[in-house]
């Protein structure tokens, strides 16, 4: 059976005087999918969005959306397309009712609908407020609502929860999912965010200088690049160096330095027991045990060299 | 190497202001332009030239017999009257022979800031003692004429003043002040709200949405024009209630020009913002846009002061044209034909200018 796309773009290059930033990429995007685009800065995510958004011209490549090219009637389209950029900068002195309202109209939406939304983003305390005296995470959740008015088929957030508090940023979060139970909703995400792309997103693009470098779900990235859990632990006293070179089985190493011992762990259920037998035969007496499973940032790493994280702070 | 603070902020500063090529020319670019501009063409002249209505000439009275002794004709009839002075250079006084219907419409429109004529064998200025351009005129006249010509047809002369509807500073001033208002208010009321909202990308998740693009501006302008409605019929009221000024000419005339002038400047407004995103770009365009009509139009001033050659460029000005078709409704009476030609001059502009300026719009 053919998959029939929502969104699908073929051979899509984008330049700017020297700069690739977009460089031969293709995309689908399939209904009810939430789709993350991660990647430092300057990977070229806000540009690929903005080509879907109809708002910039590829220098090659062609995108459809339900089948249609995007030049055939924007009208319809941005029907079906709910669009939030980086930063929106309503009008000041505009309240958010009125804001919605204005936006419900481009829409050809009626009243009701902008009651729904206000209390879908939770700005009902908010709604007589002017647009300049909301903070950083309601004025996202306004850009957000104001996405949502039109029931989109497709929503395109660009880096929706940049710059927000971890509590704001997972109202926003809330609001997403409930949104996928609810409405069936399809989602392309850019963000920098890992935990962001991992908590939300079916699938995840690593977009890297213009190119994706991998997609798939977090667990698929993570066994494609065969990255290791990691158990970290300490004992009563120390490890011998000799004691850790003997053993057979999982990677073990001990920092002397820090008193820390360190074991990846490529199979998690046959490596864990070998580790404990370890520490059993030699009578070394845990004191703190950790396990860290492996994240976007080391799929990063394994791929590029450098740390997503580094790249964004 | 510890840096000083102020000293980075103060390289900081410069930095991103000579990094920004639109500010730099805005500012300091365009001012000069401007001064040489305005400097070749108005400083240049070692002479100047002030018009005068004379009513009642040639009836054997002091005034006519004084310029016919001494004035040189020119091939329009008018009497040319020329002092050199060490310190106001060459002034040449153009003594026109009129009725005084003429000599008053003359007033009404700026050409003349004042009229002479004769009482008994004594000679009066007629001028409102308001306007300044008036009364630095017959102290002009009275002291180089008289001083010169040992003679007290200037110097002695009476003043009366201008009290006529239509022909006082204040009725010069009001239809002025009417157009002045409908240009800032489009000028700074749209051209700078384009390119806020394009800076803060408010255009751009506007047009994200099936909304008609062209109702975003039709939006803006159909706001603007009302509001400029409301503020001109309010100063009108103003100007009636506080300064007797009534509109002697059509209703419906002062609407079309109203609202053609609306056109002319919404489209002005339009091309001024349709690339700029920088707020201080567009500072600088929309100046280049006012400055040189609010200089020019005669707004305050008669335009008809300006060197001769300038007159037929200043009067197409789309200003020029919105102040001289006002007072010539409210101070002269005229009707719907006589403000025809310009409605459709301001009303062409408007439309050629939004047209062009829609082409070439960024929304973002």
């Amino acid at each position: 059976m053919v998959t029939e796309y929502l969104i699908d773009a073929k051979g899509l290059h984008k330049h700017f005087k020297k700069v690739k930033a977009v460089d031969g990429v293709d995309f689908a995007l399939e209904k009810g999918e939430y789709v993350a685009l991660l990647g430092p800065n300057g990977a070229g995510k806000t540009t690929l969005v903005e080509m879907i958004e109809g708002i910039r011209t590829p220098d090659q490549g062609q995108i459809l959306v339900r089948g249609r090219s995007l030049n055939e009637d924007k009208s319809a389209l941005y029907g079906l397309l709910g669009i939030s950029f980086q930063e929106t900068r309503f009008l000041e002195k505009i309240t958010v009712l009125e804001t919605v309202r204005l936006f419900a109209s481009f829409y050809k939406q009626p009243d009701e609908k902008i009651g729904k939304v206000i209390h879908l983003v939770g700005l009902e305390d908010k709604k007589d407020a002017y647009t300049k005296n909301l903070s950083g995470g309601q004025r996202q959740r306004l850009a957000l609502g104001i996405s949502l008015l039109n029931d989109p088929e497709i929503l395109i957030l660009d880096e929706p929860t940049t710059g927000l508090d971890p509590s704001a940023r997972r109202e926003i979060w809330d609001i997403l999912l409930k949104l996928k139970k609810n409405m069936g909703t399809s989602l392309i995400l850019t963000t920098h965010y890992m935990e962001e792309a991992t908590h939300l997103c079916d699938r995840i693009i690593i977009m890297d200088k213009g190119r994706f470098l991998a997609e798939g779900s977090l667990s698929s990235l993570i066994s494609r690049m065969n990255i290791p859990d990691v158990a970290l632990f300490t004992v009563e006293g120390t490890i011998p160096d000799d004691l850790v070179l003997k053993q057979d089985g999982p990677d073990i190493q001990w920092d002397r330095a820090k008193g820390k011992g360190r074991c990846e762990m490529k199979n998690v259920a046959s490596d864990m027991p070998l580790l404990f037998t370890f520490l059993e035969n030699h009578n070394l007496r845990l004191v703190d045990f950790e396990h860290t499973k492996p994240t976007l940032d080391d799929v990063f790493l394994s791929m590029t060299g450098r740390r997503l994280s580094e790249e964004t702070e | 190497m510890k840096r000083n603070e102020l000293w980075q902020l103060i390289i900081i500063h410069f930095k991103e202001l000579l990094r920004e090529p639109g500010v730099l020319f805005w500012g300091i670019g365009f001012p000069i332009l401007m001064a040489w501009g305005l400097g070749i063409a108005f400083t240049g002249e070692k002479e100047t030239k002030k018009d005068i209505a004379i009513v009642n000439f040639g009836e054997q009275n002091k005034l006519s017999r004084f310029l016919t002794d001494h004035a040189v004709m020119d091939e329009d009839g008018r009497y040319l009257l020329t002092i050199n002075d060490p310190v106001f250079g060459k002034n040449i006084f153009r003594f026109e022979p009129l009725d005084s219907l003429d000599a008053t419409l003359g007033v009404k429109r700026g050409i003349y800031q004042l009229m002479m004529d004769n009482k008994g064998d004594s000679t009066v200025y007629y001028l409102d003692p308001a306007n300044p351009e008036a009364r630095l005129l017959q102290l002009q006249l009275a002291t180089l004429i008289g001083e010169r010509h040992e003679d007290d047809t200037f110097s002695g002369a009476n003043t009366i003043t201008l009290d006529v509807k239509g022909t006082r500073y204040i009725d010069f001033l009001v239809p002025g002040l009417i157009a002045m208002n409908i240009m800032m208010a489009c000028m700074w009321g749209m051209s700078w709200t384009i390119i806020e909202r394009r800076k803060g990308n408010m255009l751009r998740r506007m047009i994200v949405t099936p909304v008609r693009r062209q109702n975003i501006l039709l939006g803006l302008m159909t706001a603007r024009v009302t509001m400029n409605f409301v503020e001109a019929a309010l100063l009108i009221l103003f100007a009636w209630i506080y300064f007797d000024i009534e509109i002697q000419g059509s209703l419906a005339a002062l609407i079309m020009v109203f609202v053609a002038g609306n056109i002319a400047f919404t489209g002005i407004a339009v091309i001024t913002s349709s690339r700029t995103s920088n707020t201080e770009v567009g500072n600088g365009i929309i100046n280049f846009v006012n400055m040189p009509m609010m200089i020019l139009s005669g707004i305050f001033f008669s335009y008809h002061n300006f060197p001769e050659w300038s007159i037929p460029f200043i009067q197409n000005l789309p200003l020029t044209l919105l102040a001289d078709s006002m007072r010539s409704i409210i101070n002269e009476g005229a009707g719907v034909a006589a403000v025809l030609d310009k409605t459709l001059i301001m009303s062409l502009i408007g439309f050629v200018t939004f047209g062009l300026g829609l082409k070439m719009f960024k929304w973002y």
